[in-house]
């Protein structure tokens, strides 16, 4: 009985080391637990999607690939032990979106990881976290994004915004943390230039996904009178902010970032705000091209959610690219494959890896969530969806950048 | 984009900023009563095991959120309205089954055994609702009865679920309030919160009163779960979210007092609620007396504003009571 019992323990045991021989573990370091889940698991099940089309095609330079996801919940410290474990069982890339703060310490962790185990590198491939300071003063030559930074972002909303007179009295409200705050900041500072008699009403900073009931900000919002609010808020602290102002019946015109994650387009159409809640992404479902709309069509067949990371398919395509380019899965080849690398984005348009900051620069439309036109994607069974108001191509997107990086 | 997209601004035309801040104050009353209601059902439960049993019962939110899973599961077969009759009875069960089996035995070993007990079972029903439920929030929607909203004031609509759940919590709180002051268990229940040893001594059959006061306890917590969960939202770590105001509930209002928890629970309730309407910083109140801080080390603390800090608030008054009132606002003994 115990010789039995030993023989089951070891065999998965023995299964997994055959396997890592013929496999590339692709680490997924983000919130599987907490405030951050619902985020966490939309990711998780996106990044196997594309796991698995790399798979059927053969994997990557013939070695399947596999994700190992690892719950950080939302929190840095345990975002360290994650990619340390995660290294550990033989992980060379990881891959992060949610929060900058994690993004941040991911960066750091994973530089001085390499700086102390030369030929043992690990790259870090950030999906989402937009925190300009990633590609700026705290840049690292294994940090490479995929997701416009905050700024490009800001920049495309307020360039969107000031062609909007009725825009008079606006409201800011952000989660209170390092991408939040500079989400504020530069909203304040490109609105004052771009239109000065715009006057900001209120500038609320609130706990990182800790918040339940947005009622009394809610509150505070119809009492400033503000016309417009600006959020850079993602996760539950976007849908439960809109489910409030649903509750409330606040009538305001909503400028986002994330409004489209899960939850917010129910709470979008139970407030009725048909095409007043507009947000900034490299894509959305009713792009007007065939491949993301296929793309779009197989993925809600299979995995049952509408596609939130177009970014996630351009991160996994490249990677494939630059593996193949450098015929070579060592992390440093890679890197340096991707440097620079122009790439052909889900969505339609080209889109390249900037060499200087590692941060990808491609299409990004502003949309609004409303009524759609008959056989268009729709989000959440609503009957609404979203609809390009405006389009900015690459060039326009590219901001300077003050990186230094040390290269090995 | 075409002109109807301004209606924030036309309102504080028409209405003018003295009813705007009116509508302001009547909201956060409402949204701050109806939170302290809530933490009073389950800070009720937890004050009156403390002083009976002199437990803190570290696991009291996990029935709070054992009542919002069991309602979620059950409005799935059955619908929203069995649910809340069935989750906490459920939910109080397993409470008596708690105290009968694992807390009278602990007890044998002392304060600390007990305490240690219900910390360990805090983060067991954690792990067992996620390993159920997983640790996504659930989708427990507001039933379609009261899927509307019940009233407007100037022009923000208040949600008729919200009104329900204050009615409910007013109900149960009549409700308790008749229990203890007219029937003979109330009575015990009453002076064992303030002579445990003499209500034994008198003969009473203690324990089952213990499982009782648990059960009902458990139950009491399980229906703020429930009727709480559809608002807020219903994941695997809403426990450890409201666990710490619950303590901070029981300590201010004093120790076995249960008009002191409700005082408790409604100041928290409010204070948390205005304390996000506030803009003011320390900066912009004594600013002019020492403009050169703004740019100092203290900085940060100074242009702080009052909403940013509204979480920490129930915290801080919790410290400055332990300090300068520690049997807490209405608490008749210390220990």
């Amino acid at each position: 009985m115990r010789r039995l019992l030993a023989a089951v323990i070891a065999l998965p045991l023995l299964g997994s080391a055959a396997m890592a021989q013929d496999t590339v573990k692709f680490g997924y370091i983000d919130p599987l637990s907490g405030g951050g889940a619902s985020v966490g698991e939309g990711g998780l099940k996106t990044f196997q999607y594309l796991a698995d089309e790399i798979n059927a095609q053969g994997g990557i330079l013939g070695k399947k690939v596999e994700i190992v996801p690892l719950d950080n919940k939302t929190n840095p410290q345990e975002s360290l032990i994650q990619a340390q474990k995660a290294i550990d069982s033989g992980v060379r890339y990881v891959t992060q979106g949610n929060g900058s703060a994690v993004a941040g310490a991911l960066s750091d962790f994973v530089t001085k990881f390499n700086e102390r185990n030369p030929g043992k590198e690990v790259l870090y491939f950030n999906y989402a976290a937009v925190d300009p300071i990633l590609t700026n003063d705290k840049c690292s030559f294994w940090h490479f994004r995929w997701d416009a930074n905050s700024d490009i972002k800001m920049e495309a909303l307020t360039n969107y915004m000031k062609d909007q007179p009725s825009i008079k009295k606006v409201y800011l409200i952000n989660q209170d943390y390092s991408f939040g705050q500079s989400v504020r900041t530069t909203a304040r500072a490109m609105l004052a230039k771009k239109r000065p008699d715009i006057q900001i009403v209120g500038d609320e900073l609130h706990p990182l996904l800790k918040i339940t009931d947005f009622a009394p900000y809610i509150a505070k919002i119809k009492a400033s009178g503000a016309d417009t609010v600006v959020t850079g808020n993602w996760g539950q602290d976007i849908a439960l902010l809109l489910k409030a102002a649903a509750d409330a019946g606040l009538k305001v015109n909503w400028y986002t970032y994330y409004a489209g994650g899960a939850g917010g387009p129910t709470a979008i159409k139970q407030a009725g705000l048909d095409h007043q809640v507009f947000q900034i992404t490299e894509g959305f479902a009713n792009v007007q091209n065939k491949a993301s709309q296929d793309f779009e069509k197989a993925f809600r067949a299979k995995v049952g959610l509408s596609l939130w990371y177009p970014r996630a398919v351009n991160e996994m395509r490249m990677f494939k690219a630059a593996a193949e380019k450098a015929k070579s899965l060592d992390p440093v080849k890679v890197a340096q494959a991707l440097e620079g690398m122009k790439y052909e984005v889900l969505d339609g348009g080209e889109g390249f890896m900037r060499k200087e900051d590692h941060q990808f620069f491609q299409p990004i439309y502003i949309s609004s969530f409303g009524t759609i036109p008959a056989g268009q994607f729709d989000e959440e069974n609503t009957g609404w969806g979203w609809k390009e108001v405006a389009k900015v191509d690459t060039d326009k997107t590219v901001i300077p950048t003050t990186c230094k990086m040390d290269r090995p | 984009m075409d002109g109807r997209d301004k209606p924030g601004h036309d309102e504080f035309i028409r209405h003018g900023p003295d009813k705007i801040m009116l509508e302001l104050i009547v909201i956060s009353t409402l949204n701050g009563v109806l939170y302290g209601m809530l933490l009073f059902l389950m800070a009720s439960g937890l004050t009156v095991i403390f002083s009976m049993l002199g437990v803190l019962n570290f696991a009291h939110a996990s029935f709070y959120m054992l009542g919002a899973f069991f309602g979620f599961q059950i409005s799935r077969w059955f619908g929203f309205w069995p649910g809340l009759i069935v989750a906490p009875i459920l939910a109080g069960a397993i409470g008596a089954a708690v105290e009968r089996y694992g807390l009278r035995r602990v007890h044998k070993n002392g304060h600390v055994a007990e305490l240690l007990f219900t910390f360990g079972l805090a983060f067991a029903i954690e792990e067992i609702v996620s390993i159920i439920w997983g640790k996504v929030p659930v989708d427990y929607r507001t039933p379609e009865l009261l899927d509307f909203p019940a009233f407007t004031i100037f022009s923000t609509n208040y949600p008729a679920y919200k009104m329900f759940m204050l009615a409910v919590s007013v109900v149960i709180f009549l409700g308790l309030l008749v229990a203890l002051k007219k029937t003979r268990i109330g009575l015990i229940v009453q002076a064992a919160l303030t002579h445990p040893h003499m209500v034994a001594h008198l003969g009473h059959n203690v324990e089952r009163i213990f499982m009782l006061v648990f059960g009902v306890g458990t139950a009491l917590a399980a229906v703020a779960g429930v009727i709480a969960g559809p608002s807020l939202v219903t994941q695997s770590n809403m426990a450890a979210l409201v666990g710490p105001i619950l303590f901070v509930v029981v300590v201010v209002g004093g120790l076995g007092s249960l008009p002191g928890a409700f005082i408790a629970s409604l100041l928290i309730g409010l204070l948390q609620t205005f304390a996000v309407s506030i803009n003011g910083s320390l900066g912009s109140v004594f600013g002019p007396l020492g403009p050169e801080l703004a740019q100092s080390w203290l900085s940060d603390i100074w242009n702080v504003s009052v909403a940013q800090v509204a979480p920490i608030m129930p915290y801080l008054l919790l410290v400055l009571i332990l300090i300068f009132r520690p049997m807490g606002l209405l608490g008749t003994r210390e220990s």
